[in-house]
């Protein structure tokens, strides 16, 4: 064991603090030390991408990314995504469109899928295939899921039409 | 998958960086994005007593377009490869190699100086830093010096860098003509079964210059200066793509894995290869 | 009021019944990261668990030191077999009737296999431990093939050295597990060596595991005060489980209590117990305080729950015309170290004699050969009803095989053979009694679909371009027709552990007309909690948002045997509903009290009993259940619940017909596919939405299986594929779209005509990938070539058929 460090994280909007071996994998800590249980463990090795979450404007897999490294930084969940009175459209277009079985993978999806629609609003079905490809599910074939997004994504842009 | 324990520097200066080196020698590693050191450490198959963490130090994730010179500093991401418009520009290769490596969540953490650094020869950007013709800057307690990217792989995971120097950049001339990057694998995520880099220019109708490496299908990345040749002067015809491949295959030593057998390994590389340089080809027009 | 009553449709559409595309109502809590998995709980003390494992497949364990491990801070315990041998807890019954070691004993007889479980503060100091303990291991020569394993003079087992006869039979060999026949042998040799065409063919379904998303794991927690034990885990079955603890460990059942959470995924992973459960009770047992093991990915796929692994040979005859006439298979099953497999007690190899599949075959004989090698045990179902994978593959590569031999097309040579809709229920050549089924209608339907001629004609001139050298790419046109057979019992044929496979459901309905329902299933994904509802809806008349389905706890779920072989709707679904028709009973005598007419004389409506021909004159259920709590009733006990266990009279039979449209570069060996349509007859459908969700699915895992995904050893039995870098699991660019379509063929003996439909897609999926590959070089001499139809082996197929020359 090493010494322990002092983390400091913005998780969801609410600064954290707490002490951490620096090897402390941000996914147990997000889990295990600040009782955010929404990203998973599914694959050890960022193949599968149930552990994600938007670092500092990036989505990035927790699992494969130290404590230490994470020190400092600002951090969204699937927590802070919506609420249970204010879910996010894509929260609502997974549920839908029947997005999700298991639930496993979900957190890590709908994470992903916030910055994806982020990067491009406009999004064709290709590239929603490509830009959901660091995430794995093992239960819908990924149809519906693709369905949800470009469905949260015409959603949020007729909103934002009708602002405009 | 749990690490072993490690000591944690995040060092803001290279002198800093340079200095851990040398006060841990081989047991201090330093890291950029993580994404092929921590798997490795998870593993336990890489121990790695002291981190040291690259991102406080300024400027490594600087790209720089100066004239007709490219430097990319070693922080860069191929996240970043893929959405800067000057680059895209200047060295599509680039951007048209980064989207074929791993995934988006990946793509923002991984580097190219991680990429490049390590002589992994699963990786991507060794050959296509041959292909480019790139000179590697590194920096040790002696100063900084620039190895040339054609020799700086030794063999699987050796190379000219000291143990004590860092890799703060990678340079090279914009490439002119058309470019190719065709990689084939077994899904997102896979390292290439066979990947090529192809950079041309035509002449009058002929090929003036060509460059030409190749990924995973040996123990460090091969350019082949002969399958360049191959191609000069001519008009890019079947005939000579051929010669050309026939020339590369000569240079490659795939060997057997999950992905294939050494036959097929054999095949898929010319037929990449083959791709690779029509698609090249075919964009000189575009870009002569 | 009457004339403020919404009509029947507007009533019927409220109680969102069966047959509407419902949402989900597990949605909220897994969209917003609320699930409860079991790497989610968190208990206080709680200590974490992890394994040492052999790097070697076989050896000789000569030594344990433990000193090192013991002397970090933070470690409480390290386990062996020696420390479980006391508790006569050092080996485990399998679900086959074989034992398996919980933790090395003696020897070790794969890699990965658990040696000594490692006890500590948290999961850091654990994989710290776990690089401590010394273990000196002897190397013995490693057997990674059944057919030189019954050769072999190494003893593999050396627990059973001596033992002729084992649990399913007599043994051949001292590495021989079982031989299991059906049906007639002589009969089908005899066919087969008078007939006009025989088809031979040999072919390997290869090793590769159901993977979930989660892993396996689970929390025990021994309350030493209250002498309770409770169990969280990744568990396909809790109750099972529950009983199992209490034979193992002594502790009487009530005082035992399991709970599945949310399970992230099961496809037959979960089924099995397995050593993590047993050291982290052991651990709770030892250390009073609630212990937690959850694997890793390498963990998942080296040491639980393998699938498939059999070598299959065919021998198929037919009249010129092509009327089938025999079928003979044999199989020899690896079954890896310890015969682990997950089937009923009677049915070493499954299902496997479903492998006449949809063809009406007068005399049919089948044996399969279980052997031991030096590979994990497991052998589970994977997304599907026990090896009715394996034998739907054997089948339509028999079929494939057969139509090259008589020259025929094997959309044709389907067709001629099909069980006609007439001769259901239809009893099978290999026992089985297939209850419902209209093969040519869905047959002609999915080809139509497709235009299926059409394919023909462009598959021919795509061969004619390739062969003037115009393209590179050949088209494959893969076919499938498939019956599962699923929903396993009845009792009186299948058990586990000696535990009939019934299954259950307890129906309280509350003073103000809502409800809750508990089952003994569990869902890992299937949405029970919304399914199951609009079953009930429709039985009672209560809004399926206003019941609440419960399942996974054993103190307060009914006895079930759980979900797995597509086994919830044909048997818990079935309790469901007769549960629901008790409640619906007693309703219509509260009814006919408080509309002062005689029993008889009300019927149900959509949500209320009313007077028969005075449809003003009515109770709705809301209303009963009110009366059925608070007025007395003469004659009636108060209160409104019903429990029901269901022992299907049969199992049932969905089934499909499946096209794959593909498109294969030679060169590379890569395969695309660009159309897959997929017609599905389940039975009575319970919500479409959910359905198609479960077939896009169960396509995308036999994608997975067919074109990639395998457990690979290397000669000396390391796991070549232990990471998601070569263990394939598709993602989204991976993967096309797929059309689905459906005919409702209702299963007679089901209470509400529903068969189950999770694993079909799997089960008809894999052929059909698979025989579009095969049907791609068909053109060029290609009989048949095995899976997984990876580039390499499929550019090692065009390569053997001279395509590169």
């Amino acid at each position: 064991m090493s010494d322990k460090m002092h983390i400091k994280l913005t998780v969801n909007g609410e600064d954290k603090e707490f002490l951490a071996e620096p090897r402390d994998l941000l996914i147990y800590a997000l889990r295990e030390k600040l009782n955010i249980t929404g990203p998973h463990v599914g694959c050890d090795t960022s193949h599968c991408g149930a552990c994600t979450v938007t670092l500092n404007g990036k989505s990035v897999k927790s699992c494969t990314m130290f404590v230490a490294q994470a020190n400092g930084a600002e951090i969204t969940t699937i927590e802070g995504i919506g609420s249970p009175d204010a879910l996010h459209v894509l929260q609502e277009s997974f549920k839908e469109h029947h997005g999700l079985q298991c639930g496993f993978c979900t957190p890590g999806m709908i994470t992903r899928a916030t910055k994806l629609l982020e990067e491009n609003p406009t999004p064709t079905e290709e590239e929603v295939r490509f830009g959901m490809a660091g995430n794995i599910c093992r239960c819908t074939g990924y149809q519906n899921i693709v369905k949800s997004i470009l469905a949260a994504a015409s959603e949020i842009n007729s909103a934002k039409e009708a602002a405009e | 998958m749990i690490p072993a324990a490690f000591d944690y520097y995040r060092p803001k200066t290279m002198g800093d960086v340079i200095a851990l080196l040398q006060e841990h020698g081989d047991d201090a590693r330093v890291m950029a994005g993580g994404h092929s050191l921590i798997p490795m450490m998870k593993l336990r198959m890489a121990d790695v007593p002291h981190l040291i963490d690259l991102q406080a130090i300024d400027g490594l994730d600087a790209i720089t377009i100066d004239g007709g010179r490219i430097t990319l500093g070693a922080m860069v991401t191929q996240h970043d490869l893929i959405n800067n418009d000057g680059l895209s520009n200047a060295a599509p290769i680039l951007s048209e190699a980064a989207l074929q490596i791993a995934d988006p969540q990946v793509r923002y953490m991984g580097t190219v100086g991680g990429n490049v650094a390590n002589g992994d020869p699963g990786n991507d950007m060794p050959g296509l830093m041959q292909c480019l013709d790139a000179q590697i800057k590194v920096v040790g307690p002696d100063g900084e010096r620039m190895i040339a990217a054609r020799d700086y792989y030794e063999s699987a995971y050796m190379t000219l860098r000291a143990d004590d120097e860092v890799l703060v950049s990678i340079e090279f001339d914009a490439p002119a003509g058309g470019h190719a990057y065709e990689k084939q694998k077994r899904k997102i995520g896979d390292y290439a079964t066979a990947a090529a880099a192809v950079q041309i220019t035509s002449d009058a109708g002929k090929v003036g210059s060509a460059s030409i490496a190749m990924t995973n299908l040996s123990d460090v990345p091969v350019w082949s200066e002969a399958a360049g040749a191959a191609l000069v002067g001519t008009a890019c015809d079947d005939t000579a793509i051929k010669a050309a491949v026939a020339a590369m295959l000569g240079d490659i030593d795939p060997s057997e894995d999950n992905r294939g057998p050494v036959a097929f390994k054999r095949h898929v590389a010319g037929i990449t290869l083959s791709r690779a340089i029509t698609r090249a080809w075919s964009r000189t027009t575009a870009r002569a | 009021m009457n004339d403020m009553t919404p009509d029947r449709e507007e009533r019927s559409a409220n109680l969102k019944g069966m047959g509407c595309s419902r949402k989900r109502v597990e949605d909220s809590r897994f969209t917003q990261g609320k699930g409860n998995y079991v790497d989610d709980i968190k208990l206080p003390g709680m200590l974490h668990g992890d394994f040492v494992r052999s790097p070697y497949a076989h050896a000789r364990v000569v030594s344990i030191n433990k000193e090192a491990a013991l002397a970090l801070p933070g470690v409480v315990a390290v386990l062996t077999a020696d420390d479980l041998r006391p508790l006569n807890l050092h080996w485990m019954p399998t679900l086959a009737g074989d034992k398996q070691m919980v933790l090395a004993d003696g020897k070790v007889l794969f890699q990965g296999q658990e040696v000594a479980f490692v006890v500590a503060s948290d999961r850091y100091v654990a994989a710290d431990a776990v690089e401590l303990v010394e273990v000196e291991y002897e190397e013995l020569p490693v057997i990674t093939d059944p057919f030189e394993s019954l050769k072999s003079d190494v003893v593999l087992r050396e627990d059973l050295e001596g033992q002729t006869e084992g649990a399913h039979g007599p043994r051949k060999h001292h590495n021989h597990i079982f031989t299991w026949e059906q049906g007639d042998e002589s009969g089908t040799n005899q066919v087969l060596d008078n007939a006009d065409v025989v088809a031979t063919e040999s072919m390997y379904y290869h090793r590769t595991h159901p993977c979930p998303l989660e892993t396996c794991g689970s929390v025990a927690s021994m309350d030493k005060v209250n002498g309770k034990l409770t169990l969280w885990g990744t568990f396909q079955a809790p109750h099972v489980v529950r009983t199992v603890a209490s034979l193992l460990s002594g502790i009487e059942e009530h005082n035992i209590r399991v709970v599945s959470p949310d399970i992230g995924g099961g496809f037959g992973n979960k089924v099995g117990v397995y050593p993590g459960y047993v050291c982290s009770i052991v651990a709770s047992i030892v250390t009073g305080v609630p212990v937690k093991w959850v694997e890793d990915r390498m963990e998942n796929l080296m040491s639980t729950a393998f699938a498939r692994d059999y070598h299959m040979t065919g021998k198929i005859s037919a009249t010129k015309e092509g009327k089938i006439t025999g079928l003979h298979c044999h199989v020899t099953a690896d079954h890896g170290g310890f015969d682990a497999c997950a089937d009923p007690t009677k049915f070493p190899a499954g299902f496997m004699n479903i492998c006449t599949g949809s063809y009406d075959i007068p005399v049919a004989y089948l044996a399969v050969d279980g052997v031991y090698t030096n590979k994990a045990p497991g052998g589970v179902s994977y997304r599907c009803s026990f090896r009715v994978t394996e034998a739907v593959y054997f089948i339509e590569r028999m079929i494939e095989v057969l139509a090259i031999e008589l020259g025929m097309d094997s959309a044709e040579l389907r067709r001629i053979n099909f069980i006609k809709k007439e001769q259901f229920p239809y009893t099978a050549a290999l026992g089985w009694e297939y209850d419902s089924g209209d093969y040519h209608t869905a047959w002609d339907k999915a080809l139509k679909a497709v235009d299926y001629d059409g394919l023909r004609k462009e598959q021919a001139e795509r061969v004619e371009a390739f062969k003037r050298g115009e393209t590179r790419t050949l088209m494959g046109i893969g076919l499938t027709f498939f019956t599962e057979i699923v929903g396993a019992g009845p009792v009186k044929n299948c058990d586990i552990l000696g535990m009939g496979m019934f299954d259950s459901c307890e129906i309280r309905i509350h003073p103000t007309g809502s409800a809750i329902a508990r089952l003994g299933t569990i869902s890992q994904g299937q949405g029970h909690a919304t399914t199951f509802a609009q079953i009930l809806a429709s039985e009672i008349g209560i809004s399926a948002d206003s019941i609440t389905i419960e399942e996974g706890d054993t103190d307060t779920a009914p006895y079930g045997l759980g979900t797995y072989g597509s086994r919830s709707t044909p048997v818990a679904g079935a309790a469901t509903a007769m549960a629901g028709r008790k409640i619906r009973a007693k309703a219509q005598m509260i009814a006919a009290y408080l509309l002062e007419v005689h029993d008889d004389d009300v019927e149900f409506d959509i949500d209320r009993f009313v007077v028969k021909g005075a449809p003003e004159k009515f109770k709705t259920m809301k209303e009963i259940a009110y009366a059925a709590y608070n007025q007395a009733i003469p004659g009636l006990e108060p209160g409104l619940e019903a429990v029901s266990y269901y022992d299907p009279p049969n199992m049932t039979y969905p089934f499909g017909a499946y096209v794959c449209v593909m498109d294969i570069d030679v060169d590379t060996g890569v395969p695309e596919i660009r159309r897959f349509y997929a017609l599905d007859d389940c039975g009575t459908r319970i919500n479409p939405m959910i359905i198609e969700g479960q077939i896009h699915g169960g396509l995308t895992e036999a994608l997975a299986v067919a074109l990639g995904q395998e457990i690979a050893y290397d000669d000396i039995g390391n796991v070549k594929t232990g990471t998601l870098m070569d263990f394939f699991l598709p993602t989204a660019w991976e993967v096309p779209n797929y059309e689905t379509d459906f005919t409702v063929t209702p299963s007679p003996h089901h209470p509400i005509g529903a068969k189950g439909v999770g694993e079909s897609p799997h089960v008809g999926g894999v052929p059909c990938f698979s025989n579009a590959v095969q049907d791609a070089f068909r053109p060029f001499g290609n009989r048949h070539t095995n899976m997984p139809h990876d580039h390499w082996r499929i550019w090692q197929t065009a390569n053997r058929l001279g395509l590169h020359d």
